[in-house]
């Protein structure tokens, strides 16, 4: 019999679609009175923002030059996305939540309205109401509101705090690493990010020192007009560790939102990093109005030997995404590893992989790609591994599997290996395969609800990548692929 | 327990069962035999309730219920099982999860406590022993990699398991060799209870040597044209199904051209 005819739309998939059918549980707006810069960028934009964070002479400089070479940039147009053009003149780079300009010394100085906010989100800040110690930094459109569990990490050495603060607090710091992995003309929307950022997490894990909790950041993009450029910075020294999350939300909007971070990671000689992304900013409605663009660059520097630095990701939300989180393998015996589920469904669209540049010898690297698509949802990966020629006896495992649900999306792989290195070893597999209606049948012919049945298919193909995130997080992410799913069996 | 009135179905807007009749009785097991194409396989995906497959008139009691109108996995839970011709696979899915997921759906609707893992695990381990399954079985993601044999003996085990009231084998003999015909039919046996019955489809009567039927029926075009005791089965071994289907040919097409 012919399982794939169009017309196998009946009573299930029905069921399928109501169940799916959940709303964007984050998409609620914080009322709360914010202060902005006017609309558009310019230098003077640029030199106000930086007044207002307070911020040395040195990040004032940076900036500058950073937007000048912006200016002599174009939109890159080679990711399989498409939107209409952005006027970056109609956004507003900066909007803080007006009581707390400096950002507060303790939560008790937070607006309550904030805290509703964040707890709303399930981001509870009250320390004594975390569980098992997990340290937040809440940033909130422009700025960061709260850093939870400061003391205890500053006992053992850590620092993690907001970017602006850093820049006030350890410029040496900031002016050692910032752009060193990432420079500002990297690429359009790094250059962008260099000379608007606002704020972001930084965190300094000293020589030796393993971090005592994990720690997490928070973003939300509340004000309407607003684009998000946040900036990471993590640092950890010689044998240190850490593991890093980050989550992301928006309000609904009618209006597509710009959200163009940088995020970068160095690690020295025998550290650790992991970072884990759970993406969910707001996708955009079923007809693709609205939503988040989200273009962002991510790499990490293996600078020391035998580091190690780890990308998980879990991609469910915004219009689009557009994002590489890269390793580069400087150090002898680094490892560089990238696991990630990106999820499209209604119109969304992802253009998301990783490249993992081999430098030292005797350097591995793992890429395991899961991507979903559904509905009207484009899906791509792309990935690049590069053996440079000294890198000598490097390894690479890439896995890249697309799983279909329904007749209308789409997914593409583009993976590009060089391989300058004779002695390099590269091995790479890619299925796609299809969510079917046999499948659906043979769970629900033994018992399992049809929402049962397709959120087991799905949590099934995403395995690999869930079991690398942090428990309790690899229980949020897929309760988010449950929702996300929305309407996109039919 | 089931019984089927003058049922018209088919798929894709091509008509297959063309009155077909059947009751069915706690404790018994039915043989249906017939050639490819005279719909076999269309009555279990009609009676399990594939939504790509339409009935057109007729009715289908089950326990007094009509079936026509249950959801697929109510059907299920409510004790009808279909043991797959071809049994689907499903990634990353193992197999344990799938079972434990599968056998608390029907607990749930049964009213009955859901078995937690080390009640299940000891369950499973015991059934798998009966159908010859190693336990590495329970790891592997759900009939992904499995040989022909090796997943119709998950299916023996599934429905051991789930217990139904009533299961349908759908040419569980299909790929399969004599030793592995024997575990399954083993499996099959051990089954038969007095309020437990079977619908036996098969092309080949070598499954009934091992799997004794109550009552064989002949299917051809859509509806059964003879049933008999196991001697019919032996019959057909010997004489095939030509003489069956021309003595009937007649009144078999005008019901055809009537659906």
């Amino acid at each position: 019999m012919d399982i794939a005819t169009p017309r196998v739309v009946s009573s299930s998939t029905q069921q399928i679609d109501s169940f799916l059918d959940r709303e964007y549980e984050a998409g609620f707006v914080t009322d709360i009175e914010s202060v902005s810069l006017p609309k558009g960028l310019s230098e003077d934009t640029i030199r106000q923002l930086s007044a207002i964070k307070k911020e040395p002479e040195f990040m004032l400089e940076w900036r500058l030059a950073a937007y000048r070479h912006w200016l002599t940039m174009s939109l890159p147009e080679w990711a399989m996305v498409s939107f209409p053009a952005v006027d970056f003149q109609d956004i507003v780079y900066y909007s803080a939540p007006k009581s707390k300009k400096d950002g507060p010394k303790s939560l008790d100085e937070v607006d309550p309205e904030l805290l509703r906010t964040y707890e709303k989100l399930g981001v509870p800040l009250h320390e004594r109401a975390r569980l098992a110690g997990v340290a937040v930094d809440a940033v909130f459109d422009s700025v960061s509101v709260a850093t939870t569990f400061r003391k205890q990490l500053a006992e053992a050495g850590v620092i993690f705090c907001s970017f602006s603060e850093a820049v006030r607090e350890y410029p040496e710091l900031v002016q050692k690493y910032l752009g060193t992995v990432v420079p500002p003309g990297d690429n359009f929307y790094a250059a962008l990010n260099s000379a608007v950022f606002s704020d972001g997490s930084f965190v300094f894990i000293p020589k030796g020192v393993k971090c005592p909790m994990e720690l997490s950041t928070y973003f939300r993009i509340n004000a309407q007009d607003t684009g998000q450029f946040e900036r990471t910075l993590i640092i950890a020294e010689e044998g240190a560790s850490v593991s890093y999350l980050e989550g992301c939300t928006a309000p609904m909007r009618d209006e597509n939102q710009l959200h163009a971070a940088v995020v970068e990671l160095v690690a020295l000689d025998d550290a650790k990093i992991k970072y884990s992304t759970v993406q969910n900013w707001y996708p955009g409605d079923k007809d693709g109005k609205g939503g988040i663009y989200n273009f962002v660059t991510k790499r990490g520097d293996c600078r020391g030997p035998r580091s190690r630095i780890s990308w998980t990701q879990v991609e469910t939300g915004s219009a689009i995404t557009w994002k590489y989180p890269s390793v580069i393998l400087r150090g002898d015996d680094s490892i560089g590893e990238f696991y990630s589920v990106a999820l499209s469904n209604h119109r969304q669209q992802a253009d998301t992989g990783t490249k993992m540049i081999h430098m030292g010898r005797n350097t591995s690297s793992t890429i395991i790609s899961k991507g979903i698509s559904a509905g009207h949802g484009s899906n791509t990966f792309r990935g690049l591994v590069r053996m440079t020629p000294k890198a000598q006896d490097a390894r690479n495992y890439t896995q890249c599997d697309s799983l279909l649900i329904g007749k209308t999306c789409a997914a593409h792989t583009f993976p590009t290996i060089e391989a300058q290195n004779p002695s390099a070893h590269v091995e790479h597999e890619a299925t796609t395969s299809r969510i079917g209606e046999d499948q659906l049948f043979y769970a629900m012919q033994r018992g399992l609800s049809a929402e049962d049945a397709v959120s087991m298919i799905v949590n099934g193909f995403c395995k690999e990548v869930f079991k690398e995130l942090p428990m309790e997080f690899a229980v949020e992410a897929q309760n988010l692929l449950g929702v996300s799913l929305e309407g996109s069996v039919g | 327990m089931l019984e089927i009135k003058d049922l018209y179905a088919g798929v894709e807007g091509k008509s297959i069962l063309n009155g077909l009749s059947l009751t069915v009785k706690p404790g018994e097991v039915h043989a249906i035999m017939g050639p490819n194409g005279s719909g076999k396989s269309t009555l279990s995906q009609v009676l399990a309730g594939r939504e790509s497959f339409n009935v057109e008139s007729g009715s289908v009691t089950w326990y007094g219920e009509d079936l026509l109108s249950m959801s697929v996995e109510d059907r299920a839970r409510s004790g009808l099982f279909l043991a797959f011709q071809y049994p689907i696979e499903i990634p990353g899915v193992s197999n344990a999860y799938f079972l434990k997921a599968a056998v608390n759906a029907v607990r749930r609707h049964q009213g009955l406590p859901e078995l937690d893992a080390m009640d299940f695990l000891k369950r499973v381990k015991d059934e798998m022993k009966a159908v010859g399954m190693k336990q590495e079985f329970l790891y592997r993601s759900v009939n992904e990699g499995f040989s022909g044999g090796e997943k119709k003996r998950n299916e023996v085990l599934q429905m051991s398991l789930l217990e139904p009231r009533l299961a349908i084998l759908d040419e569980t003999d299909s790929g399969l060799d004599i030793d592995a015909l024997k575990v399954v039919a083993d499996g099959v046996n051990r089954l038969r209870s007095p309020d437990r019955a079977l619908i036996v489809i098969t092309h080949y009567q070598r499954l009934l040597d091992y799997i004794v039927p109550d009552q064989v029926h002949v299917l051809s075009k859509g509806k059964i044209i003879r049933s008999g005791t196991s001697e019919l089965a032996l019959e057909l071994e010997e004489r095939g199904y030509g003489w069956l289907a021309q003595a009937d040919q007649a009144p078999a097409t005008a019901k055809g051209g009537a659906a």
